[in-house]
């Protein structure tokens, strides 16, 4: 044990050694992306658009490549970048608002908003509410008449817990006063067949997902503050009377830990807006149907400490 | 007819190296553990960026079907899967390699995963829109007793004692329930950080079939019992043509149940062979030839996880749901070149051209997959002649790189260290791994959609939920052919034990 810890504190001296003396030429070497999520997916594809561009000289300078960790809803990734990634700028991790903000506070993980440093938002899937096309409700207030008459008997299906989808359906819930069942599905691609099957009376998915699926589905509002470019007509959850924001909104970005040099940090937040904003990385979240919204640190700071204080007092009457 | 027109634009110089070049890296990727056809497809998808979207999908569609059978080639030769849907393969496959007939047994495969590959092709260009809409019908209920009637056979499936048969499967089940819960959204039996993904699919795979074959070979060279294996009864090539093609009724239930299983949302190859090899040998009359090597095994399970890879796709490019985990990554590699599923995909102008070149190169890598295989069975002897010291160290290398590709992670590299030690000593004492793998396949399946009908049911019928689930055509037919099942294997268990 002994031996051990002084290796560790050997090895901790040399890298920080060879790190000062690396920092001026930062980067030298490729970076990495760590994605709590399975390649295929969602978040991996995004991330791998999103970083297209970093090769370019007047960016980051030096290709990115993705790493996959996924397990336990992303917690095994996001433990493993807080608790074991190096702190040297060359190891990057892909985040999901508000998945892992109340992961942090529903479990016990060793990543929270103090633990990782945001560098900037390259997305923002807003969570819909949808229900089958042969469905008798057509609008927000049809289902609400429907809860009314039958309570507990609505059910609203989604992709697990402690997800956009789960965070929409809490506030929703509680902003309609009704009794309503959530059932949390495997993944968002489930969530939606049950809908699509017209097993649950509706779901709460990935506004990109269901655009795709319009023609099995009917769109009946949309959890965000505005209404998205992608569907003008359907109206935002707050036009349709029941007072939901944008807590639920699947934002996507990159983070590294806390404890990484304030000047590797500088760095890469101000490479990262310019690198997400490439003419080419655009149009491909474009033709792939992945909703961009482009944001800088700062913006995204205030986003998580708004989110933290949000979530914890909306999950606190449930564990 | 429509399909015939698109033939032209596979054959082209570029699209037939892709196939060729897909299909030849899918056999041998397939053929290592860990490179399932689900971690395949999703690591060559990033590759795909660059290209057209129907060179592509053309390469991602080659890869699908040649790793599928590229699986059964370790199974086969080292009794290790190359992925859960080749787990059947190797329970008869190894033990005809054993008995000198490897080449046989490989010739079976590929010819057998070549009819059902075509047969399940076939029937995604013909009957995809009545598919779709009965894939939709498979929903929470159904899924469940389609687990339970997995579960019912675990019992039986390879091995000699009924409770031996049991207390595996239990084994296998409780490793499941470990990790994350979705539908709870709690964490179940983490007693260290390694435990906190809980036990992978293909994790479990490797530790529990390549750790004791590793341990077993180190154990044989040093009894120093080396038998040395000589391949016995040479047939040719023709000959196993005329044997598959004569064995109607193996061909025929595998292809048949492997489509089903294709178009059932979620369910997937996993359990496509074992679920074809379980249904083979209880209507045959070798039926105490299988686990010894019975070419029949081998025949179903093949034609069954091959023909599971086209209607596996009929959900997916219609409704957006996947027909098995490979689909699923499948959908990624779709979206990527803006292709969205829908019920226009065969017909809009935009996507047609792609979608139907596409499902005729899905025919060609059939074909290329048969002339591939069959060249590599010729030349696949001289692995049944490595040294059991050498064997065992590739075998142990391949496994940790394996394990630890799948989610670049250490634990999962202890996690198979750990089950394949276990399994080891298990084994001697007559436990099988196949009723183990069954069960982390199986156990999930069953209780999360348990637990999400058992949701919806009580949000329709109050304290009444059960109604929920023994309600509909289907669950109805499901729930009598799991209870055949089980008076099936009672009846059998009884019958073998007063005729021994």
């Amino acid at each position: 044990m002994k031996f051990m810890k002084i290796t560790k504190i050997a090895l901790l001296a040399v890298t920080s050694l060879m790190f000062m003396h690396a920092q001026a030429d930062y980067p030298d070497k490729p970076i990495g992306v760590m994605v709590a999520y399975g390649p295929g997916g969602a978040t991996d594809f995004q991330a791998r658009i999103a970083t297209l561009a970093s090769g370019k000289e007047a960016l980051i300078g030096q290709p990115i490549y993705i790493l996959n960790k996924p397990g336990a809803g992303g917690r095994t990734g996001w433990n493993w970048f807080a608790s074991e990634a190096s702190k040297d700028g060359y190891m990057l991790a892909a985040y999901n608002v508000p998945h892992f903000i109340a992961q942090s506070i529903v479990f016990d993980t060793a990543y929270n908003i103090n633990t990782l440093e945001p560098l900037g938002n390259w997305g923002a899937d807003p969570a819909v509410l949808i229900v089958n096309k042969d469905s008798p409700f057509n609008t927000v207030a049809d289902l609400l008449a429907h809860a009314d008459a039958n309570p507990g008997a609505v059910t609203i299906s989604g992709a697990g817990k402690f997800v956009g989808h789960h965070i929409a359906f809490l506030q929703f819930a509680k902003a309609s006063g009704r009794d309503l069942t959530y059932i949390p599905a495997k993944g968002g691609v489930d969530a939606l067949r049950l809908v699509k099957a017209g097993e649950v009376s509706a779901g709460f998915n990935n506004l990109s997902d269901s655009a795709r699926s319009a023609a099995d589905l009917k769109i009946l509002a949309v959890a965000d503050l505005t209404r998205h470019s992608y569907l003008p007509d359907v109206p935002t959850l707050m036009e349709s009377g029941v007072d939901v924001d944008d807590s639920s909104v699947n934002f996507r970005g990159l983070m590294v830990p806390a404890g990484t040099p304030q000047d590797v940090i500088d760095f890469l937040a101000s490479k990262t807006p310019d690198m997400f904003n490439d003419k080419k990385t655009q149009g491909k979240m474009k033709s792939t149907n992945s909703p961009a919204r482009v944001m800088t640190r700062d913006e995204v700071i205030a986003m998580w400490n708004e989110r933290q204080a949000y979530l914890t007092d909306l999950l606190a009457g449930l564990q | 007819m429509e399909f015939l027109d698109y033939f032209s634009n596979v054959f082209t110089a570029y699209h037939l190296a892709l196939l060729i070049g897909g299909t030849f890296a899918g056999i041998i990727l397939g053929a290592l553990p860990g490179l399932s056809p689900t971690m395949s497809v999703a690591l060559l998808i990033p590759f795909t960026f660059h290209m057209k979207p129907e060179s592509g999908l053309i390469l991602l569609g080659a890869m699908y079907t040649a790793t599928v059978a590229g699986g059964a080639i370790s199974a086969i030769l080292v009794n290790v899967p190359g992925a859960p849907a080749n787990i059947a393969t190797a329970m008869d496959g190894h033990r005809m390699a054993k008995l000198g007939k490897a080449k046989q047994a490989l010739h079976y495969c590929f010819i057998s995963s070549f009819v059902g590959g075509i047969f399940g092709v076939i029937i995604l260009i013909f009957f995809t829109p009545p598919l779709a809409r009965l894939s939709l019908e498979f929903g929470t209920t159904e899924l469940f007793w389609i687990a339970i009637l997995g579960i019912t056979i675990i019992a039986t499936i390879d091995s000699k004692s009924v409770v031996k048969g049991l207390l595996s499967g239990l084994f296998g089940l409780m490793l499941a329930t470990i990790g994350d819960n979705p539908v709870l959204g709690v964490e179940r039996f983490v007693f260290t950080d390694h435990l906190e993904g809980g036990v992978n699919i293909v994790v479990g795979l490797i530790g529990l079939f390549a750790m004791p074959q590793v341990l077993n070979l180190m154990e044989k060279y040093y009894s120093d019992k080396n038998a040395v294996l000589s391949s016995k009864g040479d047939s040719s090539l023709m000959q196993s043509f005329r044997f598959v093609f004569g064995k109607v009724k193996a061909l025929s239930i595998g292809s048949f149940v492997g489509s089903l299983i294709g178009i059932i949302p979620g369910a997937g190859g996993q359990i496509a062979g074992l679920v074809a090899y379980d249904q083979t040998k209880k209507v045959s009359r070798n039926q105490s030839n299988y686990g010894k090597g019975e070419p029949e095994g081998i025949i179903a399970a093949e034609s069954a996880n091959n023909s599971m890879v086209g209607p596996s796709l009929i959900p997916l490019l219609t409704l957006s749901i996947p027909g098995s985990p490979t689909a699923a990554v499948l959908l990624g590699g779709l979206l990527i070149h803006g292709i969205f599923p829908g019920h226009e995909i065969f017909v809009s102008e935009n996507t047609a051209p792609v979608v139907w070149t596409f499902i005729d190169s899905l025919i060609l890598a059939q074909i290329f997959m048969l002339i591939i295989g069959l060249f590599l069975s010729r030349h696949s002897g001289w692995i049944m002649k490595v040294p059991d010291n050498y064997m065992a160290v590739s075998i142990l290398v391949l496994a940790v790189f394996g394990t630890y590709s799948i989610g670049n992670s250490y634990s999962d590299v202890i996690i198979m260290v750990v089950l394949g030690t276990i399994m080891f000593f298990a084994s001697k004492a007559g436990f099988s791994a196949v009723p183990v793998v069954l069960g982390i396949i199986l156990g999930p399946i069953a209780e999360n959609n348990f637990l999400l009908g058992k949701l919806i049911g009580g949000a329709r019928y109050g304290d009444d939920w059960m109604i929920y689930f023994t309600t509909g055509t289907i669950n109805v037919t499901l729930i009598v052919i799991c209870i055949s099942s089980i008076a099936y294997g009672l009846y059998s268990n009884r019958k073998s034990k007063r005729s021994a």
